[in-house]
């Protein structure tokens, strides 16, 4: 496997390692280059997906080095998790990265479910990758609104926010909240979907593969998107996998890997998908993918409500179950008031089980596991230790985010600064879980 | 290859490899990582050439206090290995694999941010996730959670921990 670029010919140092303001000697007329300009990109830059700041090294027009500084929405969420009960997490990890909650709770959750050795029951698995493929469309189509604004291509945008505006009513109906859920908990899901929950997936169902033929037709030959993405932003295979890049990022240079094929969770062997793989390695082949991955997982979608059976979506186990049940009222969703009525005037032992595991909650054995889930920017890991007791004892979070925006540099560097914005947008990050 | 394959596979260099839970881990002495790294990823049957993370995690009183966990993954063969350096308190140093796995570039600044462990012969190692002139190490069990003594025009914020009871 190569290694990443660290060093040019001339012995200037490029790529993740390069350090600003140095003379350089111009491999190609072998002349003594001083006269560069050092310039900030953010971090407060509309196009930077959040608060990225770069700081570019130009000379004229042209990207000669690149050093992403990272860090400014860091809220400490590895280090919150270990305060609070492992039920929790959930609540800080889905914080993570904010457009893809529900691929966080759920590696979360296998990661503590593998400690605890329970599985979920099959109705909440089948709700899981429900869930989880609908946030994927979602979260694609932030990619595509977003990355389309920054070229230039504002309808794209209005589109793109418009059908995610669909999901996130779907998302708010199952469960209370259009982001930062907090649905998927350890042992399974923490209510079932509602009644119009099936009936409103299937219509988004119906009206979305015309949506996608549109962005299709406004953007596969749009010669400006052509000119703005083809053989821009490349990154070969193994550059890609020297540096850790996951996803659509690596898919595109040619590498089929996907968490959900190679090390299926929730039962994704059993359901029949592509995962779609590309050759070009550059922005248009990374948009090219994740449309047909919003395909895909439509079809996903489409099987997992085939296979919704009734049952279950929490493991009947009264010591990792969540005690309370939860029931939509006139005033949306809250406790349910039967179950109010039963652990405050029926039953004293309800009401002590009731208290006990929502301040102290369940009891993880002590050990440590590492689980992947395959979010929408590539491997997301959860390397969760326990050492036996009522709160986590370290939470890591691998986010892809934060492992892709390390190969920007080894992307830009000797590209155009406008280019700079198409490569960043072709990547996809999410501020969220890169600092986290 | 199965979890117990490989374990077999890695245990013929490496004894200390447990099967747990379906994670193969193995323990690695700190003067050894590099060699054992090299071979992990250059041996054909593992193939372990992916580097997923890199991180560390504290265990005050205990010795050793510090264990840096690499988490390795083998696109070829799907599978994967957890290698752990355990590391004594007041020696909190280990060799960078930046050289092997490019991607611990960041994932070795992070930890050293986090926890203050020096990763040697490192290319860059400059603060990545706090902001410069960051006294401690906040992810150490012993700092306390964050909001520390915050002071802000006039109003003081203690810990979160000393403001609300939790378990």
């Amino acid at each position: 496997m190569a290694d990443a670029p660290t060093a040019s010919a001339s012995g200037r140092q490029t790529g993740i390692d390069a350090v600003p303001g140095e003379a350089y000697v111009d491999e190609r007329t072998g002349e003594l280059r001083q006269e560069t300009m050092i310039i900030n990109m953010g971090p407060q830059h509309p196009s930077t997906h959040g608060v990225l700041r770069l700081l570019l090294e130009l000379d004229g027009e042209t990207v000669i080095g690149c050093t992403p500084i990272i860090g400014y929405l860091h809220t400490g969420i590895e280090k919150n998790t270990e305060y609070r009960t492992w039920m929790q997490g959930v609540t800080y990890v889905t914080r993570a990265d904010y457009l893809a909650p529900f691929f966080n709770e759920l590696g979360y959750c296998l990661a503590v479910e593998r400690l605890l050795g329970i599985e979920a029951p099959p109705r909440a698995q089948v709700i899981r990758v429900l869930m989880n493929e609908l946030n994927r469309i979602s979260s694609h189509l932030v990619w595509l609104a977003t990355g389309g604004m920054e070229l230039g291509a504002v309808s794209v945008m209005l589109y793109g926010f418009r059908e995610r505006e669909l999901l996130l009513d779907i998302f708010e109906e199952a469960t209370g909240l259009r982001m930062n859920h907090a649905y998927i908990r350890i042992g399974g899901v923490i209510m079932d979907l509602p009644d119009e929950g099936v009936p409103h997936i299937e219509r988004f169902l119906e009206q979305m593969p015309a949506r996608i033929d549109d962005y299709e037709r406004l953007l596969d030959e749009n010669p400006i998107w052509l000119e703005r993405n083809v053989g821009v932003g490349t990154l070969s295979a193994d550059d890609a996998l020297a540096l850790g890049v996951t996803g659509p990022m690596l898919r595109a240079a040619g590498v089929a890997t996907d968490v959900r094929k190679d090390e299926p969770y929730c039962g994704y062997e059993t359901y029949d998908f592509e995962v779609p793989v590309g050759t070009g390695a550059d922005a248009y082949t990374r948009y090219r993918l994740r449309i047909e991955e919003m395909r895909e997982s439509m079809k996903i979608v489409r099987q997992c409500l085939d296979r919704l059976e009734p049952g279950p979506v929490m493991v009947q186990d009264p010591k990792v179950a969540w005690p309370a049940k939860l029931s939509v009222g006139p005033d949306g969703i809250g406790n349910d008031p039967a179950y109010i009525r039963h652990i405050m005037e029926e039953s004293m032992e309800a009401l002590i089980h009731h208290f006990k595991m929502v301040t102290e909650g369940v009891e993880v054995p002590a050990g440590e596991v590492y689980q992947a889930v395959e979010s929408p920017r590539g491997e997301l890991g959860f390397y969760v230790v326990s050492d036996g007791g009522h709160r986590p004892y370290r939470v890591k979070i691998r986010d892809p985010s934060f492992v892709n925006l390390q190969a920007v540099p080894a992307m830009v560097e000797g590209s155009l600064v406008a280019d700079t914005i198409a490569t960043i947008a072709s990547l996809d990050p999410v501020m969220g879980g890169v600092d986290r | 290859m199965t979890p117990a394959e490989l374990a077999e596979r890695v245990r013929s260099r490496c004894p200390d490899t447990i099967v747990a839970r379906g994670d193969v881990s193995t323990i690695v002495d700190r003067d050894d990582l590099l060699e054992t790294l090299a071979w992990l990823r250059d041996d054909d049957g593992l193939s372990l050439g992916f580097c997923c993370s890199v991180t560390a995690t504290d265990w005050p009183g205990s010795d050793p206090r510090l264990w840096v966990a690499y988490e390795l993954r083998s696109i070829e063969h799907r599978h994967r290995l957890r290698v752990k350096v355990g590391l004594a308190e007041g020696d909190a140093h280990v060799p960078s694999v930046s050289s092997l796995y490019p991607t611990a570039n960041w994932h070795e600044r992070e930890t050293h941010d986090f926890y203050g462990i020096v990763f040697d012969d490192h290319p860059n190692p400059r603060p990545l996730m706090l902001p410069d002139g960051w006294e401690g190490f906040p992810l150490l069990k012993t700092e306390e959670l964050g909001g520390v003594n915050t002071r802000y025009k006039g109003a003081f914020i203690p810990p979160v921990d000393t403001r609300t009871a939790t378990t």
